[in-house]
């Protein structure tokens, strides 16, 4: 679905990300895992056109779509979210959910005052598309929060809803599971699952919880220093040598949550 | 006694005077959301509200409430021509730029005022109006008036961010704007609309101003700075806050009147805002105003 072909990024001295290539492959959740400084968000943010490569081509879908504008590629059905959820705090979560679809007759200033039944019919139908959403990752008790209000978890659930706002079927998440309690863990990687399986998501997904990633990923890629050094089951992944000496220098790639507590970081 | 009937008479004139404010301070408040600068051409906005107003009046011979719609008109237009000749080019730059370009615009749209109305002061009306008596304190029929319509402009105003698809536009980009440029929000249509929406708000402080006293081509740069603070109590960029912050200043600058010099009452403003920047530069309510 994604193809990304020897992209380069550096920033001033420094190569952020370095003659990458690996394909997102549709209806499939893909994971990126490496140490800090690895670069992952870094690529997410040129695919997702927040910033432009210096080499190589991004396509979506057989389309060159290096160096386009987020909302242009959000309209075209791609779209990343943040490691730290970005929410309108000041705004229900329905009315966070109801921003998004662009396009319609209410943004037009003259229609929105002439045309009041188009505009009308128009906002039942992205009601009801909101309720559905809700219900679908089962917030709809928070509907009528402030957005700004949610735990870390339900951010992330919105942030999930507004990509089912729009035509979006290939999303880019960065760290869905960072500060997220254990009991909206389950409900987040769920959320992920059923948006994979039965709606036909594909996800490309960074993320530190190996647990979370052998879970849900298939394959997994993973880069240090901007170079990917190696892709394939996660089950391969753990064996890897070039990977334990990225991740611990020489150690062992380990589970680590046994021993951690509620909420993360 | 005679306190109270004191105090009551002036909160009457301090509600009145707070409605002004409040209407000026939340557009300085939704431009300052949006555009992230400060305003300072807003006073004047006003006073280029009130005289179109006024000329409309001289033109047509309507009842003075139609200054109102006209003044609006014709101060939205001047907000927009003003955004697509001057704040647009430079809107890239550093905040401070479109800061400094407001003050200097204020200085244009005010002379361009005094070059077409000239340095003398109009009223809406020349009628002496009864003022209605209750007990010891003394309504003026206009008071009722413009607290009305400030009101009904406010409620106006609310229904418009909270009901329409294009307002929720506006308090999504004030609220997060990184996030709403991902998510498509026109950003070129919000920003029309802002100094649409803030060019008639001004407007309506503008007449409503006129009405209670009289027309000056520095009206509107007079009353900028309690403008300001209700605007900064309310918490800067919050257009709702900036109704309780108006309200606040508007009474706290009448009923000072008991204790110093009427003529210092703008310096209690002064020192309402930075009071409140030093202690609570975020505004004094928390969360969702």
């Amino acid at each position: 679905m994604i193809k990304i072909d020897q992209v380069s990024k550096a920033f001033g001295g420094i190569h952020a990300v370095e003659n990458v290539s690996f394909e997102i492959a549709a209806g499939r959740i893909t994971g990126l895992i490496g140490p800090n400084g690895a670069g992952k968000s870094t690529l997410f943010n040129l695919v997702a056109g927040l910033i432009r490569p210096d080499r190589g081509r991004i396509t979506l879908q057989g389309e060159d779509i290096t160096g386009r504008r987020p909302h242009e590629l959000f309209h075209r059905g791609l779209v990343r979210t943040f490691q730290i959820p970005h929410e309108f705090s000041r705004m229900t979560v329905r009315e966070n959910l109801m921003v998004v679809p662009a396009g319609q007759a209410g943004e037009n200033l003259i229609q929105a005052w002439f045309r009041w039944g188009r505009v009308r019919r128009e906002d039942r139908r992205i009601l009801e598309k909101v309720d559905e959403v809700l219900d679908f990752l089962e917030i709809g008790h928070v509907a009528d929060e402030l957005a700004g209000n949610l735990s870390g978890g339900q951010k992330k659930l919105l942030d999930l809803g507004r990509t089912m706002m729009t035509p979006a079927r290939a999303v880019l998440l960065d760290e869905p599971g960072a500060g997220v309690n254990r009991t909206l863990l389950g409900k987040v990687s769920g959320a992920i699952q059923r948006l994979n399986g039965e709606r036909g998501y594909t996800f490309c997904l960074i993320e530190h919880d190996m647990d979370l990633i052998s879970e849900l990923c298939d394959p997994v890629h993973v880069m240090a220093n901007g170079a990917l050094i190696a892709s394939g089951p996660m089950h391969d992944i753990r064996q890897n040598d070039h990977v334990r000496e990225a991740y611990l220098g020489g150690g062992r790639l380990v589970d680590h949550r046994g021993g951690r507590g509620g909420e993360r970081r | 006694m005679e306190l109270l009937v004191d105090l009551l008479q002036l909160s009457i004139y301090g509600i009145v005077l707070g409605s002004i404010l409040t209407l000026g301070a939340i557009g300085v408040s939704m431009i300052f959301g949006i555009l992230r600068f400060a305003h300072f051409a807003h006073g004047d906005l006003m006073t280029v509200g009130a005289y179109v107003g006024f000329s409309f009046l001289a033109l047509t011979g309507l009842p003075v409430w139609w200054a109102l719609p006209a003044g609006m008109v014709g101060a939205a237009a001047t907000a927009l021509l003003v955004d697509r000749i001057v704040y647009q080019r430079i809107r890239r730059t550093q905040p401070v730029i479109l800061l400094i370009s407001s003050f200097g615009m204020a200085l244009i749209l005010r002379s361009v005022v005094q070059l077409i109305w000239g340095p003398q002061v109009y009223s809406y009306s020349s009628d002496i109006q009864r003022p209605w008596r209750i007990g010891d304190i003394t309504i003026i029929p206009n008071h009722v008036w413009i607290l009305l319509a400030a009101v009904l402009i406010v409620a106006a105003l609310h229904l418009f961010l909270t009901r329409t698809r294009m307002g929720k536009a506006m308090r999504a980009m004030s609220d997060n704007m990184d996030l709403a440029l991902v998510t498509g929000i026109p950003a070129e249509r919000v920003i029309m609309l802002t100094w649409l929406l803030g060019g008639a708000l001004a407007a309506g402080a503008g007449v409503l101003l006129g009405m209670d006293s009289r027309l000056t081509p520095t009206m509107g740069w007079n009353i900028l700075l309690p403008v300001f603070a209700a605007a900064i109590l309310g918490g800067i960029g919050r257009p709702y806050g900036a109704i309780a912050g108006g309200m606040i200043i508007g009474l706290a600058m009448e009923i000072s009147t008991l204790f110093i010099e009427p003529s210092y009452k703008p310096a209690v403003a002064f020192v309402i805002m930075v009071a409140v920047l030093i202690v609570r530069p975020q505004g004094i309510f928390k969360g969702t105003l």
